[in-house]
């Protein structure tokens, strides 16, 4: 397990990733009507936090290095397989939630996403996700009738 | 005054007692204080599944249900720092310090025993602080105009983000990033899509459930995976009956806890400093002004007195702002105002007079809502500690369903749910980059008033900036800028010592689930 990055360059990434939001916000922003300070159009706002936040971003990095504020020690290991299984879920409960029903996407986004964990077993996950659909669905498209069909073939 | 207050609140209580309310407020103390109890879940993501469901309930009994599960995770939170060691709700991240000693001592009964006295002496100065100030900041506020109204929202939003958690530069970046979050969707005034990027389904803005799942729930399980904590419960076997404190216990708490409430009452006016930064400073004060100040961090039960009473009248505190003024101090009482904001009511001042079985049946249930917790604390402490052992892997999973689930519910709309994820990511990334996301979600819910009034200023004024800083004519707006100006050198101030001494180690054993405040 590694870091994913030395700390101090962490801020210059950060520094950069708000630069760039808002640039793309001021971008964005000038493309609509702006308006005066008097008659303010919808551009004016968007333009403005744009630029604000591309001057808050350079500042980030521009005090990279001097602002040491004992948060370093905090940065996490890569951790692919938890992050991995974490976004497979949901990602699964849109697809199969659209396409075969509350049932299945249940299951599979319950399953996928405890196997995130290392000490999970396959057989702890099922049961895991065999009783999370079970009270799901029981809740959800019985008790509180949300319009998703239980099972579903080929789309809704 | 007092009259009025009394009536007011009888009315409240009205309200508050209607069979359907006092259900849901129960619903709300019981989920808090279970999530309180369980490692790895807090009070905003918990506030953040149940947001969708709420859609469909009538205003009074959402907002009572949410605002329960904040102060019951406060009394469940108590529970999980004082027998297991672990710091999993800021707050209650120092009375680890003395509570575990304690318990290790065989006196973990007794810890928790003083923590609910002292957290109902807490909640219920909070209240009575919100029953009688609340209403003096209405009438005030109600003589704002569109200039101090934006004011005392910069004020709001920079010291919500600097006096917070972690970095205070990354804190107002954050909270512009929310603000900018919060502009996404059809302009108020002109219909112009803005910051759409052509994706139809933005056209409504983002939802602040998928925003506050996305950051709240997703990125926070993607940051505490296979991270688990081990901690030993071993010491965690209290009964009922261990709960009574002695007399000579009592007499030691009693000043604490007089002390802690007091402190805990001033920090939750000032936005920003929620029950955290209460916690610290009453247990730093009581450390101080302590004759033996070496018992301290070796089980001394003034040490959970005092932090645990400021924490509650804290969190009952943190409503004031939040109700009578729609300016929310920390990321749980933003939450709570897109509540409101779902319901179709405007927060702001004008709240207690339109919408008055809000707000004297949220101060009503929060008396309800506290005894209930007593209630529920000192007989079933057994059932809560067995809650202690249950596993962070199996909770997450169960969690991302909730959340997948709740924001389908929302609209019946996939979209949302990939937006959320999409947010989580993001989100995930901006923790690792040091970033706290908290600010965010107070920006995107103040965002649209704000740009609302600075155009509405702006076109009262003909495009004169510096009517916020009119003396003459906006005094209060002046005041609020020459606050935030203070608050801004201060930051710089605390920069530049920061630079020249070296960094200040962080005192506080670091905490699982820091994103909350």
């Amino acid at each position: 397990m590694d870091k994913l990055f030395p700390w101090w360059k962490r801020d210059y990434y950060a520094g950069a990733l708000m630069m760039l939001l808002g640039l793309i916000t001021a971008y964005e922003g000038s493309t609509y009507p702006v308006g005066s300070l008097h008659q303010m159009g919808p551009g004016y706002f968007p333009l403005a936090l744009g630029v604000l936040l591309t001057f808050l971003g350079g500042l980030i990095a521009a005090t990279a290095t001097a602002g040491a504020d004992g948060e370093e020690a905090a940065l996490p290991h890569a951790e692919w397989r938890g992050w991995a299984c974490i976004i497979a879920g949901p990602a699964l409960f849109i697809l199969l939630g659209g396409s075969t029903g509350m049932l299945p996407a249940t299951f599979a986004c319950v399953f996928v996403a405890a196997l995130g964990d290392r000490t999970t077993t396959l057989k702890g996950a099922f049961i895991l996700a065999a009783s999370i659909t079970v009270f799901g669905v029981v809740l959800f498209h019985y008790l509180l009738k949300l319009p998703m069909p239980v099972l579903a073939w080929g789309g809704t | 005054m007092i009259e009025t207050a009394l009536t007011d609140l009888w009315y409240g209580f009205s309200v508050a007692l209607e069979p359907h309310n006092i259900l849901w407020c129960f619903v709300g103390v019981l989920v808090g204080n279970m999530v309180g109890v369980l490692p790895g879940m807090g009070p905003v993501a918990t506030i953040s599944i149940l947001l969708p469901l709420t859609f469909g309930m009538k205003p009074v009994a959402a907002i009572l249900m949410l605002a329960g599960v904040y102060y019951g995770a406060q009394y469940g939170g108590a529970i999980c720092s004082i027998l297991l060691n672990l710091p999993c709700h800021p707050p209650h991240a120092v009375t680890c310090l003395d509570g575990y000693p304690l318990t290790k001592q065989g006196k973990g009964g007794t810890a928790l025993g003083i923590t609910v006295i002292g957290s109902f002496i807490g909640a219920s100065f909070g209240i009575t602080e919100m029953i009688f100030l609340a209403p003096a900041l209405v009438s005030i506020a109600m003589k704002f105009g569109p200039s101090e109204v934006c004011s005392l929202m910069l004020l709001g939003l920079l010291a919500g983000s600097t006096l917070a958690r972690g970095s205070p530069l990354k804190g107002v970046t954050m909270t512009v990033l929310g603000l900018i979050i919060g502009i996404v969707g059809a302009d108020i005034e002109t219909g112009t899509p803005r910051l759409t990027f052509g994706i139809l389904e933005l056209y409504d803005g983002v939802e602040i459930v998928a925003l506050a799942l996305g950051l709240f729930g997703i990125a926070e399980f993607m940051k505490s995976i296979n991270q688990s904590v081990t901690f030993d419960n071993k010491y965690a076997n209290v009964k009922m009956r261990d709960m009574w404190p002695s007399a000579a216990d009592i007499k030691k708490s009693f000043f604490p806890w007089i002390r802690g409430t007091l402190i805990g009452s001033l920090c939750a006016l000032i936005p920003g400093t929620g029950p955290t930064i209460a916690s610290f400073v009453s247990y730093a004060t009581e450390k101080k002004i302590s004759r033996n100040p070496e018992k301290f961090g070796t089980g001394a039960i003034e040490g959970v007195a005092c932090p645990e009473a400021s924490t509650h009248s804290s969190v009952q505190g943190d409503f004031i702002p939040t109700m009578s003024l729609g300016i929310p101090g920390d990321v749980v009482m933003a939450l709570i105002l897109g509540a409101l904001m779902i319901q179709g009511i405007v927060p702001g001042p004008q709240l207690v007079s339109q919408h008055p079985d809000i707000f004297w049946g949220l101060i009503a249930s929060f008396w309800i809502g506290n005894i209930m917790l007593v209630v529920l604390n000192v007989p079933m402490i057994g059932l809560w500690v067995k809650m202690l052992a249950v596993p962070y892997k199996y909770l997450y999973p169960s969690a991302l369903f909730f959340i997948c689930i709740g924001v389908y519910g929302a609209h019946n709309d996939m979209f949302q749910v990939g937006l959320t994820l999409v947010i989580g990511v993001f989100g995930y990334i901006l923790l690792l980059l040091g970033f706290h996301p908290a600010p965010i979600l107070l920006g995107f819910v103040l965002g649209p008033r704000f740009e609302e009034n600075f155009r509405r200023a702006m076109l009262i004024s003909r495009g004169d900036i510096w009517v916020f800083v009119d003396i003459k004519n906006h005094p209060i707006s002046t005041v609020f800028v020459a606050l935030s100006a203070l608050l801004i050198i201060l930051q710089i101030v605390l920069w530049l010592r920061r630079l020249k001494w070296g960094p200040r180690m962080p005192r506080v054993p670091v905490t699982p689930s820091e994103a909350e405040v």
